[in-house]
């Protein structure tokens, strides 16, 4: 049988991994938009 | 009660929700608001998670696997939460006709699927070794399994919402099957009780819990964590679609000269 920790570790790594890519594509898709809004907004 | 308070509540409660209905007084507040659930969660959420592998004890019966109750609880919590949200927004959408309503269900969508779908893997990695089996088809798995798809359903709705000129909202349809699948949550809430299952009851309630305090405390700090964590992508979708709301009604009217 596998050691619990490697079931641990997967269970952090699945979660942590989600996490932060969910907060990073969250991230980017704000900046770009509010980046492109702005620069609209700065031609007139 | 008095009639004069049915009259002024929900009148007074109307005028305060409509106050957020305009989108520059919503970003005022979602701008600083954004950094201020993202770093203390993430910070609460690392800390919880650091306590729960490292300082926690191992439980007397499932040994070292009982840390991945740190992140599957507030994974089960968010994904029930999100739909609970996406169903608020729907009737906030459907009977009030709230603008920012149906951009909100459309932000929480994503992250709601993603909770969900660590739910269902967590649990899962957590039966292999506790129960000797990855998934067993009893209630409380299908329900949580149900409404992943649900989310996804309701993901591809609202993307062809936005196909179809809704603003980067959702339409009605979309709120209503929100609404709708909103009969689940009670369904994985309850399940444990209303049919045999492997997973275990209840163990957080209003009157207590079964968890001993010394394995439960760092869970309050995963909890709280994850949940600010879950707001601030909220908030920063909701930014997100404003903000290119915003950049096709300007290039609509240059188009029109």
């Amino acid at each position: 049988m596998m050691n619990q920790w490697a079931f641990v570790i997967a269970a952090y790594a699945v979660t942590l991994a989600g996490t932060a890519l969910v907060s990073l594509m969250s991230w980017r898709g704000m900046r770009s938009a509010e980046r492109r809004a702005d620069q609209l907004s700065d031609r007139g | 009660m008095p009639y004069w308070r049915w009259s002024v509540g929900p009148a007074t409660d109307a005028i305060l929700m409509h106050r957020f209905a305009n989108p520059a007084r919503f970003l005022k507040i979602a701008r600083p608001l954004t950094g201020w659930l993202f770093w203390p969660g993430l910070l609460l959420l690392l800390s919880g998670a650091a306590v729960g592998l490292f300082v926690t004890p191992a439980d007397y019966l499932q040994g070292q696997t009982v840390r991945i109750l740190y992140i599957h609880v507030p994974a089960a919590w968010l994904g029930m939460g999100g739909w609970s949200g996406i169903a608020i927004a729907a009737l906030m959408q459907l009977v009030w006709r709230h603008p920012l309503a149906a951009i909100a269900g459309r932000a929480i969508a994503a992250p709601g699927a993603l909770f969900t779908a660590i739910c269902l893997m967590t649990g899962s990695i957590w039966g292999r070794p506790t129960w000797g089996t990855w998934w067993e088809w009893d209630g409380r798995m299908t329900s949580m399994l149900v409404l992943f798809f649900l989310y996804l359903g309701y993901i591809a709705l609202a993307n062809a919402s936005a196909r179809q000129g809704q603003q980067g909202g959702v339409s009605n349809v979309t709120a209503i099957f929100g609404l709708v699948g909103a009969v689940n949550i009670p369904i994985i809430n309850r399940s444990v009780v209303w049919w045999n299952s492997l997973h275990q009851g209840p163990s957080i309630t209003l009157r207590g819990s079964s968890i001993d305090g010394s394995l439960l405390w760092p869970l309050g700090f995963t909890l709280l964590g994850f949940s600010l964590l879950f707001g601030a992508i909220v908030l920063m979708r909701m930014r997100a679609i404003l903000a290119q709301n915003k950049v096709e009604a300007r290039m609509q009217r240059l188009a029109r000269g």
